[in-house]
């Protein structure tokens, strides 16, 4: 990325999304097919000579390719990984050339439902095709194609992310050293589908949705894609962290034996979901959920994950959050059990934070310490001198 | 780095190259070892935050679990040797882990400090639970609940069907030849299913 300005210590300082057109069609899972797409992205940190050092950052549900650092003018655009990503950080932007991406389908530059369709001259809206995790790993693999990068040094992600560096791995083991997943799961549960389910019931249902193709009406479903962001909201974090944060605290004096916002989590969760609806995309969130609930590389296995993952030839780290009861740890060590069933190296930390699935986005000084000490050994694996260069080893 | 003793004798039983379990690994200095002196390779197991990231540092893969909840995690003679160093003795429950070692593995190797060192008798003879650089807790503080003699633990090991084929009783890093029982500090056996 070009910089104008001196960065801030520990931070890319700013930076500038790039945009790629890729012409050759992608045809995806479901067997529908992308003539051509736009793909947004950005990097940080400088390609080293022999093009070993990329390090793929895999966004989850309401991310995107903005990664770490600012945007000029906008001292409020940090990126979503900031506190993971930069100069002295757990991923050292100084050692590796770090590279964010947003997903096809998404809403934030990538071509999605929003983006006008070549063949009718309006939005796609509701004929976006439904993209699946693999889906965008062989889009996250072209860009790599483009961007002159064979294999990568590491993929990373947590949650839906973190599928998509498991589904790397699985996809295209020559060309992943290293997997890190961080939150995340081999498959939904049937209780992460049902909440998937009621926020697209949410968004559907909403008079302004017109079937997906709101965009040619001038209206937006707002009112269900807040509701959707709401519940996915409570699964994001974990019940006593709800109950130090809010407890059954009131904003108003007493009672007032009506509907409104009375207790402050409920305040707290319409503002939530107000904001997002100002941002997000309502087919997006369509799109991404069901991709959630499709992924499941077992399945082509009858359901056996040791073999589903019997191509992956990285090296593993894997972390959960003790908290995390949308993909609770228990789901991970079914990935770590599979992967030491195929002898693979992994490790994997279950971080007692009390954040829920939202912890991996957030400080923590073990989780930190411990990525950092692992891009340590990476870094070490690629020729660097070992011992992080200041300021790596205890991030707070 | 200089290994601890027990160490040591574990490291000169297993053969170069085999896949090797460690319960309890701590910092991971016996996988790193095996690793860079024997080729072997491997993961560790260990509960402790510290320990988990020390083991990062050191390049060697650990898993962060409870040993008490058992190895479900492994299947079936998945590994040539499951070493318990040092932990045995502040286990829950000793014999589904020495069950668990000879189920994933081919072998395990256990050490542990022997409470019949004849010290401890005097410390008892005097009215006091023994303190030594070996068991260095106060009886009050200590995580050290399943304390046993070399004895014990053959009349055990026979028990579960386990058969023992190697066994060292250490004193300051030496074998002890006479009157082992009283004189070692820590005693290593290797075992496997009989």
């Amino acid at each position: 990325m070009t910089r104008s300005a001196p960065e801030p210590a520990g931070s890319v300082g700013e930076v500038r999304p790039c945009d790629r057109h890729f012409s050759a069609p992608l045809t995806l899972a479901s067997g529908a097919q992308l003539a051509g797409y736009d793909l947004r992205y950005e990097t940080y940190g400088t390609l080293n000579a022999d093009r070993s050092n990329a390090v793929l950052i895999c966004h989850a549900l309401n991310a995107s390719h903005h990664v770490a650092g600012t945007y000029a003018g906008q001292p409020r655009s940090t990126g979503w990984w900031d506190n993971m990503v930069g100069p002295g950080k757990p991923i050292d932007t100084r050692r590796f050339f770090v590279i964010g991406v947003n997903n096809p389908g998404s809403c934030f530059g990538s071509t999605g439902p929003m983006s006008v369709n070549p063949q009718t001259g309006r939005p796609y809206g509701a004929s976006f095709p439904v993209v699946t995790v693999e889906d965008w790993v062989n889009v996250q693999a072209r860009l790599c194609d483009a961007l002159g990068i064979e294999r990568l040094a590491a993929a990373v992600g947590g949650s839906l992310g973190g599928m998509q560096a498991l589904s790397w791995a699985i996809q295209y083991p020559q060309r992943i050293a290293h997997c890190v997943a961080i939150a995340t799961t081999p498959r939904l549960s049937a209780q992460n589908i049902a909440f998937n389910d009621v926020a697209r019931t949410a968004i559907r249902s909403d008079p302004d949705f017109h079937g997906g193709d709101y965009y040619a009406h001038g209206v937006v479903p707002r009112r269900g894609l807040s509701v959707a962001r709401m519940i996915g909201h409570i699964t994001y974090l974990s019940g006593d962290d709800m109950t130090e944060r809010f407890g059954r605290s009131l904003r108003t004096a007493d009672y007032a034996f009506g509907y409104g916002a009375e207790f402050e989590v409920e305040s707290y969760l319409r503002y939530q979901g107000d904001k997002f609806s100002e941002y997000f995309d309502a087919n997006t969130y369509l799109l991404i959920t069901r991709a959630l609930d499709y992924f499941d590389p077992a399945r082509g296995c009858e359901g056996d994950l040791v073999r589903a993952l019997q191509p992956a030839t990285a090296r593993f780290l894997l972390v959960s959050f003790a908290t995390d009861w949308r993909f609770a740890p228990a789901r991970t060590r079914e990935i770590v059990a599979a992967l030491i069933a195929n002898g693979r190296e992994v490790s994997y930390a279950e971080i007692d934070a009390p954040h829920g699935h939202d912890a991996f986005l957030l400080d923590d000084a073990r989780y930190h310490s411990l990525v950092a000490a692992y891009f340590d050994r990476i870094h070490v694996r690629l020729g660097g001198t070992g011992a992080p260069a200041g300021g790596a080893e205890e991030p707070r | 780095m200089k290994l601890r003793h027990d160490l040591v004798q574990i490291a000169s039983w297993i053969e170069s190259g085999v896949r090797i379990l460690d319960l309890g690994c701590g910092d991971g200095t016996l996988l790193a070892h095996l690793r860079d002196s024997q080729r072997c390779t491997g993961y560790g197991i260990e509960i402790d935050d510290a320990s988990v990231l020390a083991c990062a540092r050191a390049d060697v893969s650990v898993v962060q679990a409870d040993l008490e909840s058992g190895l479900r995690m492994f299947a079936d003679g998945m590994f040539d040797t499951v070493v318990l160093s040092q932990t045995l003795q502040a286990m829950h429950n000793v014999e589904s882990v020495l069950r668990e070692m000879v189920r994933v593995g081919r072998r395990g190797i256990v050490s542990f400090p022997n409470f019949g060192h004849w010290s401890h008798a005097i410390a008892l003879l005097r009215g006091r639970m023994p303190v030594t650089p070996d068991i260095p807790y106060q009886w009050y503080d200590t995580p050290n609940i399943h304390l046993c003699t070399p004895k014990d633990f053959e009349l055990l090991a026979a028990r579960l069907g386990l058969r023992i084929t190697d066994r060292a009783l250490l004193a300051r890093g030496q074998p002890v030849t006479w009157l082992e029982d009283l004189r070692a500090t820590v005693a290593v056996y290797r075992f496997e299913k009989r």
